[in-house]
């Protein structure tokens, strides 16, 4: 029972750190500059390590399916099991995992320090709101930045992939990229726009009310960050399941 | 510091934004304020009141709720019971919008600067200012002229991770005057510092309250602030210096008050001369250490 009140708790100061957020967008000032630095940070920092998954996960793929694939003769399909693996599920599942474990901690272990040294303390002295200032910039950098980091991670777990089919199992490119555009359906690629906005928003959330929550010193900073990518990675697949759930019902239960 | 240099720095003291008979008006008010978290009592009745030009030093061993007052005059807290007054305004029940322009006439130094990692020591001065969207040119200004005033307009480029204890200390009280607010709140300012530069934040507590005619509460717990506070005034000199004279015997300084605070209720309050005579133990305990 005590575990029930303390997540409905929980949930309660999310759902109104991030209904304040929002609130914070209709006044000024509006902190263009935070959020274009946040982009930056966030997305182009980010870019390296998505890039990297996104390849060797694609490639993966085509390493464990194409024997199988190759057995029952089925070779030309291989690249439509990375399109629809790849840009329904493993492309924005894998970048927000990744995006959770560089953002997210860094999100909260900033938020955190700036908690235990007084910094959000002596910002709303200055009569400035840290979350207008801090939360909102980050939300919508999130929010911004996941989707086109997932279509980037998409781009190259297909090019990942055909590398490895063609390198390993000699496998035509054309026929590659002709299977690839087949396996990659318009309701796909909605999908794959539709879950990392909510998994932005749902890292963006976990990390910074991780972060102004901090309290105990430098170890609850330790903490606050440690909770914090936990947190974001479990919801992260939580949501997932959910919103296939969603979309299969909102698209037809053939496509997720 | 002239008198012209002191009116340069604090030009206007926000005049604009207060009641036209703002002197008659406490600038900071407590009336019967409850506070309690869970079970424990933090304050109980508290009432006082601290006018323009007045210090109110607030004593107490730790979780007294020293520091508590001033999250609640800054609207970081709201009182279970009771009313708090800034500047004549009932501040118990503003939301955020409201304190944020109530927290504007208001400056507060931190225990340990709590400046902005990040943000250079000009950044950090001219916040208050950049906020505000301030053309640059006269943000440099102010900015040069408050750090003048803590003395420390050298160290304008450094970040704050390359300043010492007792310059962070200073560059958060330079931050806290931009503006220049009517109330200033220090939190343990001195905490951790040297003796000799402990006395330089005590001299900055003095010259604001004496020259700029800033209401001030001052949250510590050592003794030599309290007597050199209590004790000493700032006048200006003909050539300009402000120079700090000791009371002495002759007359005592009305505008700061000691407050002890004990079990959330106000147990002492009274000058310093008062508070060194008592014979209670508890204040005899607390002032000697034994």
């Amino acid at each position: 029972m005590n575990l029930l009140k303390k997540f409905l708790f929980e949930l309660q100061a999310v759902t109104n750190l991030l209904w304040r957020s929002i609130k914070g967008l209709r006044k000024r000032p509006r902190y263009f500059a935070d959020i274009v630095m946040q982009m930056d940070q966030i997305g182009v920092g980010s870019f390296g390590i998505v890039v990297l998954t996104g390849f060797f996960t694609g490639g993966v793929i085509i390493l464990q399916s194409y024997p199988t694939l190759e057995y029952y003769g089925a070779q030309s399909s291989a690249g439509q099991g990375v399109a629809t693996g790849l840009i329904r599920e493993l492309g924005p599942v894998l970048t927000a995992l990744m995006v959770a474990g560089r953002v997210g901690s860094a999100i909260s272990a900033e938020l955190g320090s700036m908690v235990v040294s007084q910094q959000i303390d002596a910002m709303r002295a200055l009569g400035t709101s840290p979350v207008r200032k801090l939360v909102t910039p980050r939300l919508i950098a999130l929010v911004f930045s996941l989707p086109l980091l997932t279509i980037a991670a998409d781009l190259f777990g297909v090019i990942g992939g055909g590398v490895v089919a063609r390198e390993l199992h000699g496998l035509d490119m054309n026929v590659y990229i002709s299977s690839v555009r087949t396996g990659a359906k318009f309701a796909d690629l909605i999908g794959g726009a539709i879950k990392p906005i909510v998994f932005g928003l749902i890292i963006g959330l976990v990390a910074c009310h991780s972060g102004l929550t901090t309290k105990g010193g430098t170890v609850g900073v330790g903490l606050s960050t440690t909770r914090s990518v936990v947190l974001a990675s479990i919801w992260v697949i939580v949501a997932d399941f959910f919103l296939s759930k969603l979309l299969q019902s909102l698209f037809g239960s053939t496509l997720f | 510091m002239s008198i012209g240099l002191a009116e340069a720095i604090f030009p206007t003291v926000t005049e604009a934004e207060l009641p036209a008979d703002s002197r008659l008006i406490p600038a900071i008010e407590f009336r019967d304020v409850d506070l309690a978290f869970d079970d424990q009592v933090i304050l109980n009745k508290v009432s006082f009141s601290v006018d323009r030009g007045q210090m109110r030093i607030v004593l107490g061993p730790s979780g007294t709720g020293k520091s508590t007052i001033i999250n609640l005059i800054l609207g970081l807290l709201k009182p279970d019971a009771g009313q708090i007054l800034i500047n004549g305004e009932d501040t118990t029940d503003f939301d955020d919008q409201d304190l944020m322009r109530i927290r504007k006439t208001i400056g507060m130094v931190f225990q340990e600067g709590a400046l902005f990692d990040s943000l250079s020591v000009y950044d950090n001065v001219a916040y208050r200012l950049h906020e505000e969207r301030v053309p640059e040119d006269e943000v440099e200004h102010e900015v040069r002229r408050m750090l003048r005033f803590v003395d420390l307009e050298d160290a304008i480029d450094k970040m704050p991770v390359e300043l010492s204890g007792g310059m962070r200390r200073r560059v958060g009280i330079a931050r806290a005057l931009v503006g220049n607010p009517n109330i200033v709140l220090f939190d343990e300012p001195t905490a951790g510092l040297d003796p000799p530069t402990s006395r330089t934040i005590c001299e900055l507590a003095v010259k604001l309250r004496d020259i700029e005619d800033v209401a001030s509460i001052f949250v510590t717990h050592e003794m030599n602030n309290v007597e050199f506070i209590s004790s000493e005034y700032a006048v200006i000199e003909p050539t300009g210096e402000t120079r700090f004279q000791e009371a002495g015997k002759t007359f005592c300084l009305t505008n700061t008050c000691v407050m002890i605070l004990k079990d959330g209720e106000i147990f002492f309050e009274g000058r310093e001369e008062e508070l060194m005579a008592s014979t209670d133990p508890y204040v005899h305990r607390f002032i000697r250490g034994r």
